[in-house]
C-alpha cells in the first residue's frame, strides 16, 4: 500500500542544508494499523506530508497503492490525494463556515460525483461516526469528539485506501481520545489501513504495529507486532 | 461547479461583514465616479445616427478671406461652419446630391387655439423636406411636407409630439391650423419624440439642446423674413441693411447637409463644390480660390470639438480613482485571502488541485464585483441625479443612464473586481497544503 525506499528530504537554504528525513525506508502492508512515533522534531509529520502527497521528496523513491508518485504534477498528485487517501488532523481542520454534511461533502466535491453519490456517502460515513443527527450543524456547535468524528467521516467519504491520520487525539480529552481510538481500531478491523503519527506511547501500542524515527531514520523497524483481532499482520 | 463556489464565495464573504463591506465600497465607489463621467462623456462622443452617420455631410465653403484668420475656434483650417445665404440656396438649386437642406433656427410668436392660454414664443427649424428622411425623422401622425410646397413657400408646419400635446392635447392635429407670427400655418405631420444627442445637425447652435418644436419650410421662412435664433457671423463686411442686403451679404447662418449614400457620390459632390468655389471666383466674388469642405457626421462633431479636452480629462482622472479603488481592494482581498490560507490548506490536502482553488477565489472576486457593481450602479444614479440638479437642463439630457450604461457597469464591475482579485488569487494557490500538518 504504502511503500518508501530511501526516501530523504531536505531542506536547503544558501548556507546550509537539513534533513528531515535521510535513508528512510518504509514498508505499509494493506489492511495495517502503524503507529508512527518518535520525539518531537524526529520527521514524523515529514513523513506524513510526503506519505499524503502534500509536499515532495528529495531522493528515494515512494510507491503509493503501486503507482510511483515521484515526479507527478499537481493534478496527479491532487487527484491521488482525494482518491487514495483520507486525513486525519490533530486541530480536526473543518471548515467553519460549512456545516457537517458540507465539511464530509469537500473532498465529494473535489472527486467529481453526482449530487446522489454524494448524499449517499455522506449519510454513510455519518453514520458510520454515529453523526447522522448532526448533519446540519456547524463545527462551533459540536464538541472536540464530535468534531474529530466528523473529520474521520470526511476522511472515509471517499473510501480511500489509506488513512493518514496526525495525533488524531492530541486535542481531545481522556474519555473523547478513548472513543476517537475505539473509532479507529473499529475502521481497521474492517479493513482499513491506517497510518497514524503520535508521540504518546499509550496510544502506540493500540496500533499493530510501530515505526519509531529519530532524527529523519526509522530506528526500530523490526518492533514487534502485536496482534490485533481480524487484522493482517505484517512487518515491514 | 460553479453553484458550488458561488455558495462558497456567498459564506465566505458573510464571514467577515465588514472586510466585504470595505472591499465592495472600494469597488462600488469607483465604479460609481468612473461611471458618473464616462456616462456624461458617452452621450458628448456617442454617434447620434449611426445608420447615416458616414452618409451625412456637413458642407464648408471658405467665403471669408483666408487672410482674415477667423475660422472656428481651435479648428485647424480657416472655414466657417456655416454658409451665406447665396451659397446656400446656390447648392439647393443645384440638386447635386440625392437629398440636400439647407436650414436655419428661428422662432415663432405661437397663439393657441384655446383663448385662455396667452401666446408664447416656440423654436422653430426652417429646413426643406428633405431634412426629414435625411435625419431619419420619425412620425406619429402624417408626415414631411412636399418638395411642391418647399418650392411654393407653403405655410405649412410640422410641429414635435410635445408641442402637440400642449396645443392639440395629443390629438391627430393633421390638416388644422396654427397661429404663428398672426398667419395659420396648417400642421401637416407630427414627430415622434425625437432627440438626437448632440444635436449634430447644428453644432452651432446648443449643442446638446432639445431640437426645435416646429419645423417650417425654408422658403416660408426665408419669404416671411424670419429672422435667425442663432449664430449669424460676418467677416467685417456686413452688407446693406434691410432684409435683401443680409441675403445677399457674405455672412454665414445656414446649416448645410447633403446625404452621399456612396464614395462616388461623396467624390462627385466634392468635385461639384471645387467647380461651385472656381465659377464664384471667376465670377469676381472671390479674390481666392474658396476651400471646400465635405465632413461626414463623426467628423463634424470632432471639428466642432464636441468632446471638450476638460471631459477627457475628467474620464481620466475618474478612471485613475478607479484604479486606486482597485488597489485598496486588492489590498482587501489579499488580507482575506491571507486569513483563509488554512482553509484553502485544507481543500488542498483534501484534494483540491490549484485551478479548483483558483476558480473558488476568482468566483469570490466575481461576487464583490457583482456587488460593488450594484453599489456602483446606485452611486452613477445618484451622482447623475446630482448633475442633472446642478448643471443646466441641456447638460441634463447627458446624464441620462441606458441599458447599455448598465451593461457596461456590471461588465467594468466584475472585470474590475477579477482583475483586483488575480494576485490574491494566485497567492491563494500557492499554499502549501503541508503546512496545515506542520502549523499543528
Amino acid at each position: 500500500m504504502l511503500k518508501m525506499t530511501h526516501l530523504s528530504k531536505a531542506y536547503r537554504t544558501e548556507v546550509v542544508e537539513t534533513y528531515a528525513l535521510r535513508d528512510f525506508s518504509i514498508h505499509v502492508r494493506q489492511g495495517e494499523f502503524v503507529a508512527v512515533t518518535g520525539p518531537s522534531g524526529s520527521g514524523k509529520t515529514t513523513f506524513l506530508t510526503i506519505a499524503g502527497l502534500l509536499e515532495e521528496f528529495t531522493g528515494g523513491e515512494y510507491q503509493l497503492d503501486g503507482e510511483n508518485v515521484r515526479g507527478l504534477n499537481d493534478n496527479q498528485r491532487s487527484r491521488l490525494r482525494n482518491e487514495k487517501i483520507g486525513f486525519i488532523f490533530q486541530a480536526f481542520n473543518l471548515i467553519g463556515d460549512l456545516n457537517v454534511q458540507d465539511n464530509v461533502d469537500v473532498p465529494l466535491r473535489y472527486r467529481g460525483f453526482n449530487a446522489a453519490e454524494r448524499r449517499r456517502r455522506i449519510q454513510e460515513a455519518l453514520g458510520r461516526v454515529g453523526l447522522s443527527a448532526r448533519s446540519r450543524h456547524y463545527p462551533a456547535e459540536l464538541s472536540g469528539g464530535q468534531q474529530q468524528r466528523v473529520a474521520i467521516a470526511r476522511a472515509l467519504a471517499g473510501s480511500p485506501r489509506l488513512l493518514l491520520a496526525d495525533e488524531p487525539t492530541g486535542n481531545l480529552d481522556t474519555q473523547m481520545a478513548r472513543g476517537v481510538l475505539d473509532l479507529l481500531e473499529e475502521l481497521h478491523r474492517d479493513g482499513a489501513t491506517i497510518v497514524m503519527v503520535t508521540h504518546d506511547p499509550e496510544l502506540a501500542v493500540r496500533a499493530q504495529r510501530e515505526v519509531h524515527i529519530v532524527d529523519g531514520q526509522v530506528v526500530d523497524l523490526a518492533a514487534q507486532p502485536r496482534a490485533v483481532a481480524g487484522a493482517n499482520v505484517a512487518n515491514a | 461547479m460553479f453553484t458550488y463556489y458561488f455558495n462558497l464565495a456567498v459564506r465566505s464573504l458573510r464571514r467577515n461583514v465588514v472586510l466585504t463591506a470595505l472591499m465592495i465600497a472600494a469597488i462600488g465607489v469607483g465604479i460609481g465616479a468612473s461611471m458618473t463621467t464616462l456616462t456624461v462623456f458617452r452621450a458628448m462622443s456617442g454617434d447620434p445616427i449611426p445608420q447615416k452617420s458616414r452618409q451625412l455631410f456637413a458642407v464648408q465653403i471658405g467665403n471669408w478671406d483666408p487672410q482674415t484668420k477667423r475660422g472656428l475656434f481651435g479648428s485647424p483650417d480657416n472655414l466657417q461652419p456655416q454658409l451665406t445665404y447665396i451659397d446656400a440656396t446656390a447648392l439647393m438649386k443645384a440638386h447635386a446630391a440625392s437629398r440636400q437642406t439647407a436650414m436655419y433656427t428661428t422662432g415663432f410668436a405661437l397663439t393657441p387655439p384655446n383663448p385662455d392660454v396667452r401666446p408664447y414664443q416656440v423654436q422653430a427649424r426652417a429646413t426643406y423636406t428633405d431634412f426629414f428622411p435625411m435625419f431619419q425623422v420619425p412620425f406619429r401622425y402624417g408626415g414631411p411636407w412636399s418638395a411642391a410646397e418647399d418650392e411654393n413657400r407653403a405655410e405649412v408646419v410640422v410641429i414635435s409630439t410635445e408641442l402637440n400635446d400642449k396645443v392639440f392635447a395629443g390629438a391627430n392635429p393633421v390638416g388644422k391650423t396654427l397661429n404663428l407670427d398672426g398667419r395659420d400655418y396648417r400642421v401637416v405631420g407630427v414627430t415622434e419624440h425625437w432627440s438626437p444627442t448632440p444635436k449634430f445637425y447644428d453644432l452651432n447652435n446648443d449643442t446638446f439642446g432639445k431640437p426645435e418644436e416646429i419645423y417650417v419650410p425654408f422658403t416660408r421662412a426665408i419669404e416671411s423674413q424670419m429672422l435667425t435664433w442663432g449664430n449669424y457671423n460676418c467677416s467685417g463686411d456686413v452688407g446693406e441693411p434691410g432684409w435683401k442686403g443680409r441675403l445677399s451679404s457674405e455672412c454665414v447662418w445656414f446649416q448645410f447637409w447633403a446625404e452621399l449614400p456612396t464614395a462616388d457620390a461623396v467624390a462627385r459632390y466634392r468635385t461639384f463644390l471645387n467647380n461651385y468655389a472656381s465659377d464664384a471666383r471667376q465670377a469676381g466674388r472671390f479674390r481666392w480660390l474658396p476651400e471646400t469642405r465635405l465632413r461626414n457626421v463623426r467628423e463634424w462633431m470632432e471639428y466642432n470639438h464636441v468632446v471638450t479636452t476638460s471631459a477627457r480629462i475628467l474620464v481620466l482622472v475618474s478612471f485613475s480613482f478607479l484604479f486606486v479603488c482597485l488597489l485598496n481592494a486588492m489590498g482587501l482581498m489579499l488580507a482575506k485571502t491571507m486569513g483563509r490560507a488554512a482553509d484553502i490548506g485544507v481543500r488542498r490536502a483534501l484534494g483540491a488541485n490549484r485551478h479548483a482553488i483558483f476558480s473558488q477565489c476568482l468566483m469570490e472576486s466575481g461576487v464583490i464585483g457583482l456587488a460593488g457593481g450594484v453599489l456602483g450602479l446606485l452611486l452613477t444614479a445618484l451622482g447623475l441625479a446630482g448633475l442633472r440638479a446642478l448643471l443646466s437642463e441641456d447638460v441634463g439630457r447627458l446624464t441620462h443612464f441606458s441599458v447599455a450604461d448598465v451593461s457596461i457597469a456590471a461588465a467594468l464591475s466584475v472585470g474590475a473586481a477579477i482583475v483586483a482579485g488575480l494576485y490574491p488569487t494566485w497567492r491563494a494557490t500557492q499554499v502549501q497544503p503541508a503546512w496545515q500538518l506542520k502549523a499543528q
